[in-house]
């Protein structure tokens, strides 16, 4: 594997290599001393267009763990301001000498163009509406963790399915492992055309709240979708929310889990956000440890592509 | 391809190796034997079965991946991860490293970082089946099975019925490429 | 200038293909015949080839003036006479645009000097471009402008579009439309289909055309004026257009070569050498444009050849600009998709285009009497797209090979270009 840009061209025996070297990592940081020398003296820079501080700093710590040194773009405090490319600014990192890229970028295919221009691996942390397979392989894991796997899964994704990366990589990755998946949302929040997804739709949750084994919720993105895709938050709240009254409906195994960072009060209320059935810190923990599996994946070795 | 071991030389040179470890450690309080990934695993197992049938208590086995302190991650494609697994705290312990073979030390220079990230043994130990020679690092043996003198184009091979179908030591010649 | 025998190939006569050779004097076509004298003559081998009209393009951005570091109209020439063509309509979305008459006659004598290439400028609907109020067209027309469109935007308002008409009507010329619906298209990049919602992008409607050409068509009805619809890039688009020539409306249309050539699974990849408007459709418009320019219904290939420098193009799909260029394979990609027959290609190409923008001395069936504009056409030689000269390397078809390739272009009487190494003085 040269590069993680997407999870639509990655087979099951890639995404479980992925999952067994994070439980590996897992283990790693839970020891006293929570780092390995495997990617001593490699550089990773990210590469982040588009705010974010969490997985930023998620993949600095899987870096560090790994050994590797590691640097941080930021635009808001650089020469994109002055008129620079984005062709330029990656052409001037790289010429730094870094091993690694993670790109997140609100333009789709960004992460496309900066692996024709480099010769290092380039990690996708979320391009526009379109990929993050790291989040998608850390919500793979963390599902794994609890069920043993996801064959036959009735998993649930609810809210901004339309405007979400991380839900485009879930449904791929997800339906590869086994898991059967309905798309839950309001209309407006519905990709367009979902031929040839490997998922059902739905756009009334309370019907079909008991038929899932996780239910994973969304954000509702105002910042991407424009301001009019949906009348009210309240009205979110009232027919996509993860109440707790919703919460006590689910079979008692079901899992909730969450991208980050939670709106409490919209898409899942503080109780449910506490509750010990939402994962949400796994993921977390998972995250760093997925990250970890991808570097380690992508520059522990030659690359065979 | 020769064989050059039987399985009953095996047998007999495992047995031999854990009348050993029991002497010079002047019994088997305070061991605990690592198998490195992956054929001195099952290496190592068995090895903790002897000293056990001799000393007639159980002694700790464990398993150890060294994927992540290798130093020739630049030069081969990704090797995945196995796991690393101790049962027991190692520190103040002797630690007994079991491999399949002995060939340049690097498997070895690595197993000892891991170990060290692990923890802090009182004592190191190192039990292979072969030592083919040919060493790069100052690293040697304290149990050996069987030398068996090599030139570097032969490969020697180890199976276990355990993971492979048949058992003994194999020798092949004109194999290019290293094994550590 | 001595005289040129272009002998060997298939010639497109007003009685039909011919294996005859043809005697080029002074510019025009002097003879037509199976042995037709050649002492002293420069001879150009067409063995293999069709020979018929230069091509005509309706719809080329010279980019000149305001935006030469894309193109010019000397580079754009070049570009156009390697791909066989002897006239183009320039569009008029320059900076400034073409909405004066002297800036109509500044492109006019701009492509006249450069001479490789019969330019004939296009005028703005509205002043600015800006879609309020109606340009000078009156002097546009003085100007020798004929063709009038707003293209790069859509003349939205229904009554400035009817107004448009009306004028032009009556002046006699033709209203092109690049028919897109604002509000519909608005934040689009690529067609809306299963490939935009499984990209995440925000898709274009195949409806946000066919609404407007709908539109357009009842102000036609309504006015009477010529309408010619610019790159038809769906098969409802094209059903329209060919009900609305049923009906005896006087519409005409194009399509360019690169809606003949792909669909929108070719932007998977996010390339933005993919990326224009109106948008690549799905295989089944794909199909249906090709099946509409064989019949008839569509008119014209038209190459919308949109140079952009490099560093605008090479950037994330999002953030590039709409626009490819094509003028150099554009007969080669057509032969290749559509396999016309040499009177259907020439028709297509350069007969239909050359009465849509009236140039008399362009789109003629070779007979004696006629200008010498010609092209050479080699319909089965395998031609690697891999270079330009153009300024601007934006184009899908680099790369690729085309069943196809312009041996020779000849605009009254003087080559133009000549295919590298085709056999030539």
């Amino acid at each position: 594997m040269r590069h993680l840009l997407t999870t639509e061209t990655l087979d099951r025996a890639a995404i479980e290599s992925l999952l067994d070297s994070a439980d590996e990592f897992l283990d790693v940081l839970h020891r006293p001393i929570p780092k390995v020398p495997a990617l001593r003296g490699k550089t990773v820079a990210t590469l982040f267009f588009e705010p974010s501080t969490r997985t930023r700093m998620s993949f600095e710590k899987a870096a560090k763990a790994l050994s590797a040194d590691t640097m941080s773009f930021s635009p808001s405090t650089s020469s994109l301001k002055k008129g620079e490319s984005l062709k330029d600014t990656v052409l001037t990192i790289h010429a730094m000498g870094v091993d690694c890229m993670v790109v997140r970028h609100e333009a789709t295919g960004a992460a496309w163009r900066v692996a024709e221009w480099v010769d290092v691996p380039v990690i996708n942390g979320g391009d526009g509406a379109h990929q993050h397979p790291t989040q998608a392989l850390l919500d793979c894991l963390t599902i794994r963790q609890r069920f043993g796997g996801l064959d036959g899964l009735r998993i649930a994704i609810v809210g901004d399915v339309r405007h979400s990366r991380v839900a485009r990589s879930d449904v791929f990755a997800m339906a590869t492992l086994g898991a059967e998946i309905t798309l839950i949302a309001p209309p407006t929040l519905l990709p367009l055309d979902t031929t040839g997804w490997p998922v059902g739709t739905s756009c009334n949750l309370d019907d079909v709240l008991t038929e899932f084994d996780v239910v994973y919720l969304l954000r509702v993105q105002a910042e991407r979708g424009g301001a009019s895709v949906f009348p009210s938050n309240a009205e979110y709240r009232e027919r996509f929310g993860m109440t707790r009254e919703r919460m006590s409906r689910l079979k008692p195994d079901t899992v909730v889990l969450h991208p980050g960072p939670m709106i409490r009060g919209i898409e899942i209320d503080a109780a449910v956000a506490d509750d010990p059935r939402c994962l949400v810190l796994g993921q977390v923990t998972n995250g760093v440890a997925v990250r970890m599996s991808a570097l380690y994946h992508l520059m522990g070795g030659v690359p065979v592509e | 391809m020769t064989r050059v071991m039987d399985d009953a030389d095996v047998a007999r040179a495992l047995r031999r190796i854990a009348h050993e470890i029991l002497e010079r450690n002047k019994g088997g309080s305070d061991l605990v034997i690592v198998g490195i990934h992956t054929r001195g695993v099952p290496l190592a197992e068995r090895l903790a079965g002897e000293i056990a049938d001799i000393e007639g208590a159980p002694i700790p086995s464990g398993k150890l991946d060294i994927g992540l302190y290798r130093d020739d991650l630049d030069s081969r494609p990704t090797v995945s991860l196995g796991p690393t697994e101790i049962p027991v705290d190692i520190d103040k312990r002797t630690v007994v490293l079991v491999d399949d073979v002995l060939y340049t030390g690097r498997t070895i220079r690595a197993a000892l970082d891991a170990l060290a990230d692990l923890g802090r043994p009182a004592v190191v130990q190192l039990a292979v089946l072969v030592d083919r020679g040919h060493r790069q690092l100052p690293i040697r043996a304290d149990y050996v099975g069987k030398n068996i003198p090599t030139s570097l184009g032969e490969h020697v091979s180890v199976r276990l019925r355990s993971v492979d179908a048949d058992e003994g030591v194999f020798i092949d010649a004109a194999h290019i490429g290293g094994d550590a | 200038m001595s005289d040129v025998l272009i002998a060997g190939g298939l010639v497109v006569t007003p009685d039909g293909p011919m294996g005859v050779d043809v005697l080029v004097r002074e510019g025009i076509v002097a003879e037509v015949g199976e042995s037709v004298r050649r002492d002293g003559a420069t001879v150009l081998d067409a063995s293999g080839a069709w020979v018929g009209p230069g091509f005509v393009d309706l719809h080329a951005h010279l980019r000149e003036p305001g935006q030469e570091h894309k193109e010019d109209i000397v580079s754009g020439s070049a570009a156009a006479a390697a791909g066989g063509y002897t006239a183009l309509v320039a569009m008029p979305n320059t900076d400034p645009p073409i909405d004066r008459g002297h800036l109509a006659r500044f492109v006019a004598d701009r492509g006249r000097a450069v001479g490789l290439v019969d330019v004939i400028p296009a005028g703005c609907i509205s002043g600015g471009r800006e879609g309020t109020a109606l340009a000078h067209l009156d002097e546009l027309w003085s100007a020798g402008v004929t063709l009038f469109t707003d293209d790069g935007d859509t003349v939205a308002d229904a009554g400035l579009l009817r107004r448009a008409m009306e004028y032009v009507g009556q002046l006699g010329g033709v209203i092109a439309q690049h028919a897109i619906d604002g509000g519909l298209a608005s934040g689009g990049q690529m067609h809306e289909g299963p490939l935009s919602s499984r990209l995440g992008m925000q898709g274009i409607p195949a409806l946000a055309e066919e609404m407007t050409v709908a539109r357009d068509l009842s102000l036609v009805r309504l006015t009477g004026c010529r309408y010619h619809l610019q790159h038809v890039s769906t098969a409802g688009s094209a059903a329209l257009i060919a009900a609305a020539k049923r009906e005896g409306l006087p519409v005409t249309s194009e399509v360019t070569p690169h809606h003949l050539a792909y669909d929108d699974s070719a932007v998977a990849g996010t390339d933005p050498a993919f990326k224009m408007m109106p948008p690549l459709r799905s295989v089944a418009d794909m199909r249906a444009l090709r099946d509409a320019l064989r019949a008839g219904d569509i008119d014209a290939v038209a190459t919308d050849h949109a140079p952009h420098a490099d560093h605008e193009k090479d950037v994330p799909f999002e953030e590039a600009p709409f626009g490819v260029t094509g003028l150099e394979w554009a007969a080669a990609v057509t032969n290749t998709t559509c396999g016309l027959d040499p009177a259907a290609f020439f028709e297509r190409l350069s007969v239909a285009p050359a009465r849509i923008i009236g140039a008399a001395d362009h789109g003629r069936l070779v007979e004696p009497g006629t200008p010498a504009n010609l092209v050479v056409f080699d319909p089965g030689r395998r031609t690697l797209a891999g270079s330009t000269v153009s300024k601007s390397a934006n184009s899908p078809h680099l790369g690729s090979h085309w069943d196809g390739g312009v041996r020779f272009t000849m605009l009254r009487g003087r080559l133009t270009h000549t295919l590298a190494g085709a056999a030539a003085p």
